[in-house]
C-alpha cells in the first residue's frame, strides 16, 4: 500500500469534492429547516384514501399563507411546511385539508430559529476549537522526542501543532463535503437543515478527530520505537508504515458503525433518516480523510519544512 | 493470577447481572421507568420566553411563574407533566428566561395553550347559604356550587406578607387591599358576619376563613395550619396572582401518539437489528475474541440502559439514534484490542502476553481517541434543546461506559479464556480472518 507516496492523487481527488461542496453550498444555499428560519410543520395523516399533493396545495391557496412545501410521508401522512402560523390560522390550515388526523405540528418563532442558528454555528466552531486545542495538547512531546541521526540530516518529525493543523484540514473536509452533499439533497430532494443535522455535524467532527488520532497515535508510538532503536527512518515511511498497521482497525470500524447507520436509516423512526443519512456520508468521508488527507498532510508538512530549511 | 482473574471475571459478572435487573426491573413502569421524549410517546410542548426587563428578582420571579404554570398545568389532569425555568443565552451575554412546558399525552394544543396563557383570577367568594346542604348531599360539589361572586378579586390587593401570630408564633397570610378594596372589603366583612369567604384562586380554594367583624382598615388575614413555607408560598401566590412576567409563546411542538410509538418501535428494531449485524460481523471476523466482544456490547447495552434509567435520561428519537451509533463505536474499542493483539501474536509472543500487551497498547488510542468524542458531546448538550440534549447525552454515555466495558468486561473475559496453554487451536481462535493485508503491510 503506497497511500503515503501517493498522496497528490487523494489530495486531488479530495480538492474536487471539497471544491464541489463548496460550490453546491455557494450555489444552491441551505435549506434551512423551521429550528432555524422559524415556521410552522404539520404533518396530518388521512384515514381513508389520500388527496393527492396538488389537491392539497389547491386546499391551501386560498390561506395565503405565501410559500409552503407539502411532502407525502409514509402510506397517509403529508408533512406541510409553512410560515409560523398562529393559532387560529393552523387550525384553519387543518380545516381546509377536510380535518384529518394531525400527526404533529411544530411551530418555531423566527426569533427562536435565529437565536439558534447563531448557537449552533458556534458550538461547531467551539466544538473545533477545543479540539485542536486537546490534540496539540496529546500531541505535545511528539516533536520533542525526535532523533537526529547524523549531523546534517533533518528531523525526523514534524512540530506537534503540525498534527493539529493536519486533524483541522481533515476536519473541515469532513464537514464540508457532507454539508455539500446535503445542500445539494435539500436543493432537489427536500432534505432540511435542522438542529439535528447540526448534531449530526457535531458528531461527524468527534468521529473525524477520533479516527484521525488513532492513525497518529501509532505515528507517534513508531516515531518512539525509532527514536529508542536509535534507528534511521524517513519519516514518510513511518507515517506510511502507521496507516498500514492501523489500517484495517479504521477499515472494521467504519464497517461496525456503517452496520448500525444502515440499520437506523432502513429501520430506525423517520424522524433519523436523514440523520442516520448524515452520518453515513461523514463516517465513509471521515474514515477516508484520516488514512488519505490527515496522515500524508504530515508528511507533506514535513517536506514543506525541510524544504525551506 | 489465575485467582485474580477468577475473582474479576465474577465481579463483572455480579456487577452486569444488577445492571440487568435494574434494566429489566417492571417494564415500563417499575421503580425505575425509562423516560422517553414527548416524540416517542406523544404529547405537547410549548416554550415560552419570557419578559423580565421588568423585574429586579429574576429568579424569584421565575420561580413563582412556574409554580402558577404548574398550577394551571395540574388543573389540565395531564400525567407527569413537567414545567421547567430555563437561562438560555449565557455565552451570547443576551440573557434569556424561558419556561418550558412539557404536556405527555396531550394533543390538543390549543387547548393547552388557552389555559396556560390565560391570566390567573385570585377571587374573595362568600359561601352562599345553602352551601352546608349542598356539600351534604354532595361532598365533591364545585366551588361555584358553594360559593358566590363578591366582585373581590385580586385586582384590589395591594400586597400580601407572611406574619406569625404573636401569641402562638404561627405563620398567618396578611393581606393589605388598596382603597377600592378595602371599601368593598368592609362592606363585604359588614355584610357578612359569621359567613365563610373563601379565598379562591384559579378556582380551586385556598383557604375558607370565618369573618369574624367587619374590616375597615382593609387588611386582613388568613389563618390556617400553615407551615412558614406554606405561608410563603401562599404569599408568593397572592403576589403573584398575575402572572408575574408577561411570557409569549416562542415554539409549539405537538406530537401524535400513533407517530411517536411508531418512531419508538422503529428505534428498538433499528438497536435490534443493527446489533445483530454487528455481533454476526464481529464473530465472523475476529471468531473467539469477536464472541467476546459480542458478549462485552451485550454488557455494554445493559449498562447504557441501566443508567439511562438511574439518572434519568429522557429519550427521544435522537436520543436513541445515538445510543445505536454509540453502540458502533462502543465495538471501536474491541477492535483497537484486537487488531493491537493479533499483532502482538505475530511477533511471537504467547497469546497472554500479547493480550497484556494489546491492551496496554490499545489503551492510549482508545482514551484520546475517545476524549474527542466526549468534548463533542459535552458542547451538544449545551447547545441542546431537548431533543439534542438526549442525543448529546446517550452519546456521551456511550463512549464513557464504552471506555469501562472495553477495559473490564473484553479484558477479563478474554485475560480468563488464555489462561494455560498456548494450542494452535487457540491460536486460530485469537488470530482473525483474511489476513490479506498480511503482505502488502510487512
Amino acid at each position: 500500500m503506497k497511500i503515503v507516496q501517493h498522496r497528490k492523487i487523494f489530495f486531488t481527488l479530495s480538492a474536487i469534492l471539497f471544491a464541489l461542496s463548496l460550490f453546491s453550498i455557494f450555489t444552491y444555499g441551505f435549506n434551512l429547516g423551521i429550528d432555524f428560519k422559524g415556521g410552522t410543520i404539520t404533518e396530518v395523516s388521512f384515514a381513508g384514501e389520500r388527496p393527492t399533493k396538488e389537491t392539497v396545495e389547491e386546499e391551501m391557496l386560498p390561506l395565503e399563507l405565501g410559500g409552503f412545501s407539502v411532502r407525502p410521508s409514509g402510506e397517509s401522512n403529508y408533512i406541510i411546511r409553512t410560515r409560523e402560523l398562529s393559532l387560529e390560522e393552523g387550525q384553519k390550515l387543518v380545516g381546509v385539508l377536510g380535518s384529518p388526523k394531525v400527526e404533529r405540528q411544530n411551530t418555531v418563532g423566527p426569533i427562536a430559529g435565529v437565536e439558534l442558528r447563531d448557537k449552533a454555528s458556534k458550538a461547531i466552531a467551539l466544538t473545533i476549537l477545543m479540539i485542536v486545542l486537546f490534540i496539540t495538547f496529546a500531541f505535545r512531546k511528539v516533536s520533542q522526542s525526535v532523533f537526529t541521526a547524523k549531523s546534517g540530516t533533518p528531523p525526523k518529525a514534524v512540530a506537534s501543532w503540525k498534527y493539529g493543523l493536519a486533524t483541522i484540514v481533515a476536519l473541515l473536509h469532513d464537514i464540508l463535503i457532507p454539508v455539500g452533499v446535503f445542500v445539494f439533497l435539500g436543493r432537489f430532494y427536500g432534505l432540511e437543515i435542522d438542529l439535528l443535522f447540526v448534531s449530526g455535524l457535531l458528531a461527524i467532527l468527534g468521529y473525524s478527530v477520533h479516527d484521525t488520532i488513532v492513525v497518529f497515535d501509532r505515528v507517534r508510538e513508531n516515531l518512539r520505537l525509532n527514536d529508542e532503536a536509535k534507528k534511521d527512518e524517513e519519516f514518510e515511511i513511518t507515517v506510511g508504515k502507521s496507516v498500514a498497521q492501523t489500517f484495517v482497525r479504521s477499515i472494521n470500524t467504519s464497517l461496525t458503525l456503517l452496520i448500525t447507520l444502515i440499520a437506523l436509516y432502513f429501520v430506525g423512526s423517520g424522524a433519523t433518516k436523514d440523520f442516520a443519512l448524515l452520518l453515513t456520508i461523514g463516517v465513509i468521508v471521515g474514515t477516508y480523510s484520516s488514512i488519505f488527507v490527515a496522515s500524508p498532510l504530515l508528511v507533506s508538512f514535513y517536506k514543506l519544512a525541510t524544504k525551506v530549511k | 493470577m489465575r485467582k485474580h482473574i477468577w475473582i474479576s471475571l465474577a465481579l463483572v459478572a455480579a456487577f452486569v447481572t444488577l445492571a440487568f435487573f435494574v434494566v429489566r426491573g417492571d417494564g415500563f413502569k417499575g421503580r425505575f421507568p425509562y423516560n422517553f421524549g414527548l416524540d416517542l410517546v406523544g404529547g405537547t410542548e410549548l416554550i415560552y420566553r419570557a419578559d423580565t426587563s421588568n423585574v429586579d428578582n429574576i429568579p424569584d420571579a421565575m420561580e413563582s411563574l412556574k409554580e402558577v404554570i404548574e398550577r394551571r398545568v395540574n388543573v389540565f389532569g395531564v400525567s407527569e407533566p413537567l414545567v421547567q425555568t430555563e437561562t438560555a443565552g449565557l455565552i451570547s451575554g443576551l440573557k434569556d428566561e424561558r419556561l418550558l412546558v412539557e404536556l405527555p399525552g396531550v394533543t390538543d394544543i390549543e387547548r393547552a395553550i388557552e389555559l396556560i396563557g390565560k391570566t390567573p383570577v385570585l377571587e374573595f367568594r362568600l359561601a352562599k347559604d345553602n352551601a352546608e346542604e349542598t356539600v351534604k348531599a354532595n361532598p365533591e360539589a364545585k366551588v361555584n356550587e358553594l360559593f358566590k361572586d363578591t366582585g373581590l378579586t385580586g385586582r384590589y390587593l395591594s400586597r400580601a406578607r407572611v406574619e406569625f401570630d404573636p401569641n402562638t408564633g404561627v405563620a398567618l397570610v396578611g393581606l393589605v387591599f388598596d382603597k377600592e378594596g378595602s371599601e368593598l372589603f368592609a362592606k363585604i366583612t359588614r355584610e357578612n358576619k359569621g359567613k365563610i369567604l373563601a379565598i379562591v384562586l384559579d378556582g380551586t380554594i385556598i383557604s375558607a376563613p370565618v369573618i369574624i367583624d367587619e374590616i375597615k382598615d382593609g387588611s386582613a388575614q388568613i389563618t390556617g395550619q400553615f407551615t412558614p413555607e406554606e405561608a410563603k408560598e401562599l404569599v408568593r401566590n397572592l403576589n403573584y396572582g398575575a402572572l408575574p412576567v408577561p411570557i409569549e409563546l416562542a415554539s409549539s411542538q405537538t406530537v401524535g401518539a400513533t407517530l411517536g410509538e411508531q418512531a419508538l418501535k422503529d428505534g428498538i428494531k433499528a438497536g435490534i437489528i443493527g446489533f445483530a449485524l454487528l455481533a454476526l460481523f464481529m464473530v465472523l471476523w475476529y471468531r473467539l475474541p469477536g464472541v467476546i466482544a459480542t458478549l462485552a456490547l451485550i454488557s455494554y447495552a445493559i449498562l447504557s440502559l441501566a443508567i439511562f434509567k438511574l439518572i434519568p435520561v429522557t429519550l427521544t428519537a435522537a436520543g436513541l439514534a445515538g445510543f445505536i451509533l454509540s453502540i458502533g463505536m462502543a465495538v471501536d474499542a474491541n477492535v483497537l484490542i484486537f487488531e493491537r493483539t493479533k499483532e502482538e501474536l505475530k511477533k511471537g509472543k504467547s497469546i497472554y502476553d500479547a493480550l497484556h500487551e494489546g491492551f496496554k497498547r490499545a489503551w492510549l488510542s482508545i482514551r484520546d481517541s475517545n476524549i474527542s468524542s466526549i468534548i463533542t458531546a459535552f458542547i451538544l448538550f449545551w447547545l441542546g434543546t431537548s431533543a439534542v440534549k438526549g442525543f448529546a447525552l446517550t452519546l456521551g454515555i456511550g463512549v464513557l461506559v464504552s471506555m469501562f466495558t472495553a477495559i473490564t468486561v473484553s479484558r477479563t473475559f478474554l485475560l480468563a479464556i488464555t489462561i494455560g496453554e498456548s494450542t494452535p487451536l487457540k491460536k486460530f481462535l485469537f488470530s482473525n480472518g483474511m489476513d490479506m493485508f498480511k503482505k502488502k503491510t510487512e
